[in-house]
């Protein structure tokens, strides 16, 4: 015992003085090539402050870095900063006074005026307060098509949803899996949320996803939603990867027509050198309804009682949102800025596409600010289910439905 | 059913039991400390929780049993337990088997010893994240095991277990094999390893063949490492979560979902701690259920005997 | 099974060194080879797709050998490959494993080699009541103690804080720096003493198990002749356990090395350990997959227990305890 104290004693000692004044400790789960050189613009421009942004970097977001960032911040030696998926995620530890309130920092930089989506900043905001800062949109609802694989089938590259369903027999007769899905039930719900909209319509989806009406869910608009995804389900039998990259790869070589994903399967198209419009083609809202959810990440700060500290996450929280940081960042990460006042001009044909319609409100909140992480995560099981059963299109309906009336 | 040592051991320690297991005493501190305040009070901590309306953070607001019925009530949980069943059978027969035999192979003073036992341990080694997704490779149907056999020209040679709901747990169990023998080889081993070389020559002069000699005089004396092994091959089971989000991430849909992993989901994901800390007791019951006649067994039994 | 039968009625002389190549040996060696192999099919994929390019490994042959080899995989996954703003790979992580790994294998296996030692050997009232309770804790989903743990170690750490309080002044009377606030979170000894907990059960159980089979003369023996507790422990026991300490050390290297989920709880970046780099290069969620740099950076964070296996091989020695008795 004696020597195990001393050893305790000892170290802990030595982490303690170690910490000095401004330097920032921040946890975020962006790893790959592309998404560290987006990190370490923000890195640099903090460094350019003369602090020190000390990189906690942990890869996987949900089940993976969120259970580190919530032990940290109860283990009352938390992190400076840290991403988290705006939201509902964060209610709880705000209401446990956790996190610190940022309104004074955005009243001053005007956020309110300056972010678009004005949603995004809705979702950081609990009882008038404000608490995180959004760095940057992802939306899911893309629809990427093989020009290869349309070659093959001798039909021509169709534009929309609909006409992408009408090709799938071309397609099949030239030996081509018309569509291709991972088999993981993020991604089957992703296809499941993107279908929806385009084919139930923004209000019978706000209905039920924002204000929870079990009785829409089980009307008809949904009864047509829960068919067309049980036929993409026909249209995805023989697709069995798991990855979604894997599932972007199938239509990269052209063995599968098209594949639902958000628009981060912009990078794997770039790393295999395919130019869009040429090789392949990008449909934002599947083609059908120009809107895209505004789903992304923000940073959080939680307490310290440390002012030194305090005064320097809220220096860090305006700088994440200033115009240059926006602009570098949001290059390098491929995705959308938070604010509407910037030059997007260096941004590439699938990135113009989804600014165009930033610029004309084709938003929706995500599921992620409507829906708690339980609901989607029973939706997700319910939709792995689906995909990968004969399960009939009512069934599902019926569970899903369920799912809606119990949620919270 | 004793163990070996014990009816000596109480010889030995009646007349000094208030002076000489001070020692034993103290140096058994950090264990009683680990006990009762890690594994008793987290264990309490849970289950309390699992009444509770729990989300994010952990907090006292009761709910009663509704965070059970909604476990009992799920598909996915049912599903979980029943496979956790399946896989836990055929793992914990396989591997006591497989494992035994290996060791025993080993144990026959062969060359290259050195080579076969790190050959057969280091999957032990190498983090699961990585090495499931090289088995989800080699058991894909269009660019592994499948394709190649067709290759040789067996074209109607089927092997597709992941992505058959009735087969993914065998699936599933390949992998399982392949990365946990090893260890229980090495354990095998070890105990073999302890047994004294007479064993053979009595056995030998008796006229005992090889298998008869493992059979009726090695295995029995091995009894603690057999335990050792049950225990650890037993808790791997029921801790199954890494090779199956490596593998198939609970697919196809949620055929090969396991109670870990529910549990995990539960707390982490869908930020549900409630959902997740019912899951856990239900699992730790159903451990307390089997372990505690055995101890009972294993070393209460013996005071009377 | 089919091994054995197959050598009984070749080898009946038990395990004594063959001199020629019997049917039985070559039965022996041929099952030993053809195991081998499913244990070595993977490693064979992972091999060959570390050393392929990723358009190559995009053509999808799994077996097939790399067209045109490139080392360039090992070489981002040791020293390139990003993780988070910092693009040094893994050997960023490599001595903080190290550093966590010493101090975590050498408490976790002591305590756990005298808490068998005691349980085997020297047992008193309500010890096997503990250990019961240690054993069902081997079963326990170690998520799900997370916050628990969480708490108990921020809760320690300031009754600790609080312990050595009364030091200080004597401390500052003296010249010396005073104990500051002492935290277990985000401390390595915080990190060890969990390691330590949770490799318990299952290495406790180990060391009891094999002390309760050593022969019961030798302890008998020691303690006619007045050796105490830890005489008799380093003297006899110790030496006799060399093979269980080789699989506890197997089992503990292994566990601490590839633990990462404590490793990132329970300490701050500045000692995070290898496997975190690990994690990051594998497990980026919308970022580009590369197998290649996947597959080498699983290799290469498996070296260290795999040397580790291979060279604890000569400690596997065949017990010399029935011997010393009689001798």
């Amino acid at each position: 015992m004696n020597f195990r104290t001393k050893l305790l004693a000892a170290t802990a000692i030595v982490s303690a003085s170690a910490a000095s004044a401004v330097e920032l400790e921040v946890t975020h789960w962006w790893t790959s090539g592309g998404e560290a050189a987006a990190v370490s613009k923000f890195a640099d421009a903090w460094n350019a402050t003369g602090n020190t942004w000390v990189d906690g970097a942990i890869a996987g977001s949900g089940g993976t870095a969120r259970p580190i960032i919530i032990s940290r911040i109860l283990g009352g030696d938390p992190m400076a900063a840290t991403q988290l998926n705006h939201g509902r995620q964060a209610e709880e530890l705000i209401e446990a006074g956790l996190l610190l309130d940022l309104t004074d920092v955005a009243e001053a930089g005007g956020w309110r005026d300056i972010v678009n989506p004005s949603s995004l900043l809705d979702s950081c905001t609990l009882d008038g307060r404000i608490y995180c800062v959004p760095v940057n949109i992802h939306s899911a609802q893309w629809l990427w098509l093989s020009h290869d694989a349309y070659e093959k089938a001798g039909v021509a590259v169709p534009s929309d949803w609909n006409e992408f369903v009408a090709s799938a027999p071309a397609l099949e007769k030239a030996g081509v899996t018309p569509l291709a899905m991972g088999q993981q039930g993020w991604q089957q719900n992703l296809a499941f949320g993107a279908i929806t909209i385009a084919v139930a319509g923004l209000d019978a989806w706000r209905e039920v996803t924002v204000n929870k009406n079990a009785d829409v869910a089980r009307g008809p608009e949904y009864t047509a939603v829960f068919e067309a995804v049980a036929s993409a389900r026909e249209l995805a039998r023989e697709s069995n990867v798991q990855d979604w990259n894997q599932a972007t790869n199938m239509v990269i070589t052209g063995t599968a027509g098209a594949q639902l994903m958000g628009d981060w399967a912009q990078g794997e198209f770039s790393v295999a050198q395919q130019v869009e419009g040429e090789d392949y083609s990008c449909l934002p809202g599947l083609g059908l309804n120009p809107i895209l959810d505004t789903g992304g990440d923000a940073f959080y700060f939680p307490v310290n009682d440390d002012p030194e500290i305090t005064a320097a996450q809220k220096e860090l929280a305006a700088l994440l949102i200033s115009p240059e940081v926006q602009v570098s960042f949001n290059l390098a990460k491929g995705s959308l800025p938070v604010r509407g006042d910037i030059d997007m001009a260096a941004a590439n044909g699938c990135m113009q596409k989804g600014l165009g319609i930033l610029a004309d409100g084709g938003v929706l909140p995500s599921g992620d600010q409507s829906l708690s992480a339980d609901t989607q995560t029973q939706i997700e099981d319910l939709m792995a289910q689906f995909w990968s059963s004969d399960m009939p299109a009512s069934e599902a309906q019926a569970k899903y439905a369920d799912i809606i009336a119990r949620a919270d | 059913m004793t163990v070996a040592s014990d009816p000596p051991v109480q010889t030995v320690r009646k007349p000094n039991r208030m002076f000489k297991n001070k020692m034993a005493k103290i140096a058994s501190i950090p264990m009683i400390l680990t006990a009762l305040c890690v594994f008793v009070g987290g264990t309490l901590w849970t289950v309390l929780h699992s009444f509770t309306g729990s989300r994010m953070l952990p907090k006292r607001d009761w709910v009663g049993l509704a965070q059970y019925e909604r476990l009992w009530d799920s598909d996915r949980w049912i599903i979980s337990v029943k496979n956790l069943a399946l896989y836990g059978f055929f793992s914990l027969t396989f591997t006591l088997v497989v494992a035994f035999c290996l060791a025993a192979c080993l144990d026959r003073k062969i060359r290259f010893e050195n080579t076969f036992r790190t050959i057969f341990l280091y999957p032990f080694a190498l983090s699961f994240v990585v090495t499931g997704l090289a088995w989800q490779w080699i058991l894909n149907p269009q660019f592994g095991f499948q394709s190649v056999v067709r290759g040789w020209g067996w074209e109607s040679f089927n092997f597709d277990p992941l992505n058959n709901p009735e087969t993914v747990m065998f699936g599933l169990l390949i992998a399982g094999l392949w990365q946990g023998t090893g260890l229980i080889m090495c354990i095998m081993l070890a105990g073999l390893r302890g047994i004294d070389e007479d064993i053979w020559k009595a056995a030998r002069v008796d006229g005992i063949g090889t298998v008869k000699t493992y059979v009726q005089v090695i295995i029995p004396m091995m009894r603690p490492v057999f335990i050792t092994s049950l225990v650890l091959i037993a808790s791997g089971i029921i801790k199954l979560y890494d090779l199956v989000v490596a593998q198939t991430n609970g697919g196809p849909g949620i055929s090969s979902e396991v109670p870990a992993k529910y549990v995990i989901n539960y707390m982490f994901q869908a930020q549900n701690l409630g959902q997740g800390f019912a899951a856990s007791t239900m699992m730790l019951v159903s451990v307390v259920i089997i372990l505690i006649p055995w101890a009972y067994l294993e070393f209460g039994g013996k005071k009377n005997g | 099974m089919a091994d054995l039968n197959a050598n009984a009625g070749v080898v009946p002389q038990g395990p004594k060194p063959k001199k020629r190549l019997s049917r039985g040996n070559i039965f022996l060696y041929g099952t030993l080879i053809v195991v081998s192999l499913y244990y070595l099919l993977p490693l064979y994929v992972m091999m060959v797709t570390s050393l392929k390019g990723m358009p190559e490994i995009r053509m999808g042959n799994v077996f097939g050998p790399p067209l045109e080899i490139t080392y360039q995989p090992w070489v981002k996954a040791w020293s390139e490959a990003c993780t988070g703003i910092n693009c040094d790979g893994l050997s960023r992580g490599f001595w903080n494993s190290v550093w966590i790994l010493v101090p975590s294998l050498v408490l976790s296996i002591s305590i756990a080699s005298v808490n068998g030692y005691a349980l085997a050997n020297w047992k008193f009232k309500g010890s096997e009541t503990f250990f019961t309770v240690l054993i069902i804790g081997a079963f326990i989903p170690y998520q799900t103690m997370l916050y628990p743990l969480v708490i108990m170690l921020r809760e320690s750490g300031d009754g600790i804080t609080w312990l050595v309080s009364w030091m200080n002044p004597i401390l500052e009377a003296l010249g010396m720096e005073p104990f500051g606030r002492i935290r277990l979170m985000g401390s390595l000894s915080g990190l060890v003493i969990v390691h330590s907990i949770f490799g318990m059960p299952i290495l406790t159980l180990l060391f009891r198990n094999y002390f309760a089979s050593v022969p019961e003369e030798l302890f008998k023996a020691a303690r006619v002749d007045g050796a105490g507790f830890w005489t008799i422990y380093f003297k006899i026991m110790l030496p006799m356990a060399l093979p269980i300490f080789v699989v506890a050390i197997i089992l503990q290297v292994t566990g601490i090395w590839n633990d990462f989920l404590f490793g990132v709880i329970y300490t701050k970046p500045n000692i995070y350990p290898m496997t975190v780099q690990l994690n990051n290069i594998v497990n980026s969620v919308q970022g580009v997959k590369e197998y290649n740099v996947n597959m080498a950076a699983t290799l290469l964070t498996g070296l260290v227990p795999l040397v580790i296996y291979f060279a604890s091989g000569k400690l596997f020695v065949r017990g010399i305890a029935a011997g010393a008795v009689k001798g």
